[in-house]
């Protein structure tokens, strides 16, 4: 398909979306990532379940965390879709880019640049 | 188990707001398997920490330990080698470790990251309720099983108050009437006169009325068994 999407994501793959951790999630942004996005299978058809369920509320976990901390919760984010659907996973990369470039630098980075 | 509840971030942070290197020590006892103070939660509240300080452009050095208990000596003694590294100390153990760890280490200061609320079990993932009120003198088998003690709102002996409707107690809604509950179940095993008969007046001395309380087993003590 040779689809493109931004450059400036960093995909680390797993065997399943009920692999990503709270602390995977936490350690990215605390290590300065502007954002994280998980994505897993589409709702249902999880090969080993539930792993996107499970995803689903880690990623709820962390985005109301930032949200104590008063960090913006769209910086981290789930998406569902298949493994045939190419076009969808560029256009969400598209997606979660723009939605962060309109967010700007994390806060975190800011700060650490600054000291 | 004892139940506990973490502060929150807010309020932790607070507590070590002019600190910058501390050391968060987690409990492999109770508040492992009640979710609050596990390895796993001290991870998370060591990154969310961080994360919270680095936005406020006050980086925190954060390390982690997770003792086997922290209500033993033997093992809170397993930190004597770095305790005296750290500005701060929270411990996510119920309120004894804090204790332990003040009395075993005079110099250092240690801040409970968790609210210690009841003994108690899970009844399903992510709900703990009150089981034992650690009343010092166990009279369950007189109430089907149902300790009116820590479960009634009244700790009444002899049945239910006025509050009681419809198996709710009017202290909340989500509150069952343990006496009611008591009642149906030696009702369902035909045992209902095993109620009859008003019981003593309980003794509040093996309480916490009585003071701090102290169990000594001597056969221990003396390293018999």
């Amino acid at each position: 398909m040779r689809l493109s999407y931004p450059a400036d994501i960093k995909i680390i793959q797993v065997p399943c979306t009920g692999r990503v951790d709270i602390l995977h999630l936490l350690n990215a942004i605390e290590d300065g990532a502007d954002g994280v996005y998980v994505a897993g299978c589409l709702e249902g058809e999880c090969h080993y379940i539930s792993g996107n369920l499970k995803a689903r509320k880690k990623v709820a976990y962390v985005k109301k965390t930032l949200m104590e901390i008063g960090i913006e919760p769209e910086r981290v984010e789930m998406f569902n879709l298949s493994s045939a659907q190419g076009a969808r996973f560029a256009e969400i990369a598209r997606e979660m880019a723009d939605r962060i470039k309109g967010l700007g630098p994390s806060p975190i980075k800011k700060k650490t640049h600054a000291a | 188990m004892i139940v506990a509840d973490r502060k929150s971030l807010q309020e932790i942070l607070a507590m070590v707001a002019d600190k910058k290197k501390i050391l968060i020590a987690g409990c492999k006892g109770c508040v492992t398997v009640c979710n609050v103070g596990g390895l796993k939660e001290v991870e998370i509240l060591a990154s969310s920490m961080k994360i919270a300080r680095k936005k406020e452009g006050n980086d925190i050095d954060i390390d982690i330990k997770v003792l086997e208990r922290q209500c033993d000596t033997e093992y809170v003694a397993g930190i004597s080698d770095v305790v005296g590294n750290y500005e701060a100390v929270i411990s996510l153990a119920c309120g004894v470790g804090p204790q332990f760890l003040s009395e075993m280490y005079r110099d250092q200061t240690f801040y409970p990251g968790v609210n210690t609320t009841f003994f108690g079990g899970a009844t399903q993932h992510g709900v703990w309720e009150e089981r034992c009120a650690g009343c010092g003198s166990c009279a369950i088998h007189n109430f089907g099983g149902l300790c009116p003690i820590a479960r009634c709102a009244k700790s009444l002996m002899n049945g239910p108050c006025g509050g009681s409707s419809k198996g709710i107690c009017e202290v909340s809604k989500t509150t069952e009437c343990i006496w009611d509950s008591i009642v149906k179940k030696k009702m369902e095993s035909g045992k209902l006169e095993d109620l009859i008969g008003v019981k003593g007046i309980k003794s509040w001395k093996t309480a916490r009325d009585g003071g701090p309380r102290r169990s000594i087993r001597e056969e221990l003590i003396q390293g018999n068994i």
